[in-house]
């Protein structure tokens, strides 16, 4: 398959799950903080920096209000990974591929483009915005199954769970920040409610369709230690970053070449697998999280300069 | 309310569904029974579902403007469709057919020993101020003789019924994937229609293209390595482009995916490395091909392209060159192309055109600049031309001026009163102006389309069909009569 199809097939697919996944990241804040007590209450604004987007919000979005900084994520024309952004590069990469998509799938996605502009600003109120981020990660979702029951599963059905599964790991540890953040640096409050922290847990699982799996699979208290193993470790849940990683070289090893990439992906792996869970305090957390993001930029790397039109050109 | 057909009025123009006030013609009749007990909401309903299957469909095209930049607009479409009976369409085919082979012999002429030159048939002087002549193609027998391999020619229908070739687009014609599309939005909004009309198919078009362009491959092997050269998404038929390569299985692709390697063949960059091509259905202007041999500057086409293809590694479709004989001036001696090439009198005629390379020609189109087109022997889309009834005064003193400086760059036509068709506008009909584009395939046999794509000029009185200018089209029935 060309290389440029390739590309363009796998930032599509990165796109599609962008904009599934900062649905959720939206929705788990919202209800995160509607099971927060007042005072501990960390607000929006750790939402932006978990994305690194400080300096574009900062620039275009003034105060991190909930307003604004929700605002940002959705239909902002100057955040990168807003909804309304990841929406409109995933066309544009499926538009030049269309000989590729199944014309259902893309009719689907044009759908889901047309409904997220056109209800934009349903989707900033308040009341209106649980319905639109449901309708955005349901979209998501059937355009996803779409591909997977209609698709031809050659090269280009790989380059697309590979783009799908690095993006939704790199996600899930993203919302796992969330949690990690400044939203839980106030230990002293914290270490006196149990139950708050069972609460932002359940939040956290939640918004990963996780916590109905988490009940039937460990059948313990929900707390850290168990959620963070689900999460990372975890090889039958598919938003496990485990999971994840396992999709991506399953699909690896289809490919011809795959020797750099492939080894690339097995170092994170290896680093995932080793972590010992239960020593994670939150910095640590947030250090291991970083570790993983980095490892997944080197996989990108690798993979552009092997099979990417963009790298082939400048070789 | 039901539909009131009683006010439906085509004026002098010849109406293909309506002979008179309310009286369909005999094809008509189970078209205009559907209509007449139909609600006006209805109708407003069904053309809203077709605009709607349109949207999600994805059937776009691409505007530049200057103020918006590109724009990807939703394709126009009429639901009404278009009848012809087959009767009347077999006659076509055959005069198309014999058309496009007297072109192709033509082209093949031109670039060889330019027999019709010589023979006194076409002056020189034609050939020498071609824009689209290529020197660079001088020599070259490409597969077959074939250079022309894929021809939209543009039909229209005067007052008085009889059917005229207006133009012929021998470079890049495009339109085809947007007959298909609207056979399947018809579907969609008359499925009782199928059943009374059961107008031929039309679908088989992809794969007629695909075995043309095999049929022009260098190497012969089973599967050769086909594919469709775009200049990519913001091209005005990029829609098209996708849609025939997804049609035929083939790779779409941009000049950047290709390269010329020293052995003069062309190879893709692809995942797996480089890949051999045979045949390339190039959807870009002879221009913008090869940077080694036309424009420099352009970064759209794959440098040595021309290499490969005069050594035969490759074949293209359309040739380079193939555009000579998509000029204005050149068809205005089509009849007689096809005389002199095959011997017999052309199936379907010429619109009456006054070339103003000539003297006689030149003096009478410009005594009547108000009542005649006149048109530019290289532009397409419908620019760069005037239409005399509708020209300001100050217009017409500005193409006289353009005519007497470069008399070959011009003809003029008598302004042709197109025929009409009903079309859906609010939520009643109303007739509007119509062409028709059927697309022609040369390779080791000769395909038409059955029907071809009808444009229609969706402003109330306008003669401009190009969607680039207001026009919308139609799906077209060929039906057994």
């Amino acid at each position: 398959m060309l290389s440029r199809v390739a590309e363009a097939i796998y930032w599509a697919a990165r796109y599609i799950e962008r904009t599934e996944n900062t649905a959720r990241l939206i929705r788990v804040n919202s209800h995160l903080l509607m099971d927060t007590p007042k005072g501990v209450s960390p607000g929006w604004e750790h939402l932006i920096v978990i994305n690194g987007l400080e300096s574009i919000f900062s620039e275009y979005s003034g105060k991190p209000t909930e307003r604004n900084v929700v605002k940002f994520l959705i239909g902002s024309q100057d955040n990168p990974s807003s909804i309304f952004n990841s929406l409109k590069y995933a066309r544009e990469n499926c538009r030049t591929v269309r000989e590729i998509i199944p014309r259902t799938a893309w009719q689907k996605l044009n759908k889901l483009y047309l409904y997220a502009t056109e209800n934009i600003n349903a989707g900033l109120t308040q009341k209106g915005r649980d319905l639109y981020l449901d309708e955005i990660i349901s979209g998501s979702q059937q355009l996803n199954g779409l591909l997977g029951s209609v698709m031809y599963q050659d090269e280009a059905w790989h380059f697309l769970r590979i783009g799908r599964n690095i993006e939704r790991a790199e996600m899930t540890t993203r919302i796992l920040d969330v949690q990690s953040s400044d939203l839980i640096t106030d230990v002293d409050v914290l270490s006196e409610s149990t139950t708050l922290e069972s609460v932002q847990w359940i939040s956290i699982l939640k918004s990963l369709s996780a916590y109905s799996i988490y009940r039937r699979t460990l059948q313990v208290r929900v707390s850290r230690t168990p959620v963070l193993d689900l999460l990372f470790h975890d090889s039958y849940f598919p938003r496990s970053v485990a999971h994840c990683l396992n999709s991506v070289e399953n699909s690896m090893q289809s490919l011809i070449h795959n020797e750099q990439p492939l080894k690339s992906l097995h170092k994170i792996q290896r680093m995932i697998k080793k972590k010992d869970l239960q020593t994670l305090d939150q910095e640590s957390l947030h250090l291991f999280i970083d570790e993983i993001q980095l490892g997944i930029w080197r996989f990108h790397s690798k993979l552009e300069k092997q099979y990417f039109l963009t790298a082939l050109q400048s070789a | 309310m039901r539909i009131d057909l009683s006010n439906y009025d085509p004026g002098r123009f010849y109406d293909e569904t309506l002979a008179a006030k309310n009286r369909a013609r005999s094809y008509s009749k189970e078209l205009i029974k559907l209509f007449r007990k139909m609600d006006e909401e209805e109708l407003a309903a069904r053309q809203l579902a077709a605009e709607l299957a349109i949207k999600e469909m994805g059937i776009s095209f691409t505007v530049y403007n200057e103020k918006d930049g590109t724009i990807d607009r939703n394709w126009p479409f009429d639901i009404v469709p278009r009848i012809i009976p087959k009767s009347e369409w077999d006659k076509i085919e055959a005069g198309l057919i014999q058309r496009v082979k007297a072109l192709n012999m033509f082209i093949n002429d031109l670039y060889h020993d330019q027999k019709i030159i010589k023979d006194g048939v076409l002056p020189k002087e034609v050939l020498e101020k071609s824009k689209n002549f290529r020197p660079e193609c001088v020599g070259i027998t490409p597969p077959r003789g074939i250079w022309a391999h894929v021809c939209g020619s543009d039909l229209v229908r005067d007052v008085d019924g009889t059917v005229y070739v207006l133009e012929d687009n021998l470079r890049v014609p495009s339109g085809v994937s947007y007959m298909l599309e609207n056979r399947e939005v018809t579907k969609l909004v008359f499925p009782e229609l199928f059943k009374t009309y059961a107008p031929l198919p039309i679908s088989d078009y992809p794969t007629q293209l695909h075995d043309m362009l095999c049929s022009i491959s260098p190497r012969k092997i089973k599967r050769p390595e086909v594919v469709v050269l775009t200049p990519g998404i913001f091209n005005s038929a990029y829609f098209e482009h996708a849609y025939l390569a997804h049609q035929m299985g083939a790779e779409l692709v941009e000049g950047r995916d290709l390269f010329v390697d020293d052995d003069n063949c062309v190879y893709m960059r692809t995942v797996a490395g480089p890949q051999r091509v045979d045949v390339i259905y190039r959807r870009i202007d002879d221009e913008f091909i090869d940077p080694e041999v036309f424009r420099e500057d352009s970064t759209l086409g794959v440098p040595g392209l021309m290499r490969a293809w005069k050594a035969g590694n490759v074949g293209l479709a359309n040739a380079p060159g193939a555009g000579v004989a998509d000029d204005k001036v050149v068809y205005a001696f089509v009849p007689d192309i096809i005389r002199y090439y095959l011997n017999e009198e052309p199936g379907i005629p010429n619109v009456p055109t006054y070339r103003c390379m000539y003297k006689d020609e030149r003096e009478y189109t410009l005594a009547n600049l108000d009542k005649l087109v006149v048109k530019p022997a290289n532009e397409s889309g419908g620019y760069g031309m005037m239409i005399g009834p509708y020209a300001s005064a100050a217009e017409q003193k500005q193409f006289a001026k353009l005519i007497r400086k470069n008399p070959r760059n011009y003809i003029a036509q008598p302004t042709l009163g197109i025929s009409t068709v009903p079309t859906v506008t609010g939520n009643t009909l109303e007739p509007r102006h119509v062409d028709l584009r059927p697309f022609i395939l040369s390779g080791k046999h000769t395909t038409v389309t059955t029907g071809g794509l009808t444009r229609v000029a969706l402003r109330k009185g306008s003669l401009v069909v190009n969607s680039s200018q207001g026009g919308g089209s139609k799906d077209t029935w060929i039906v057994q009569d």
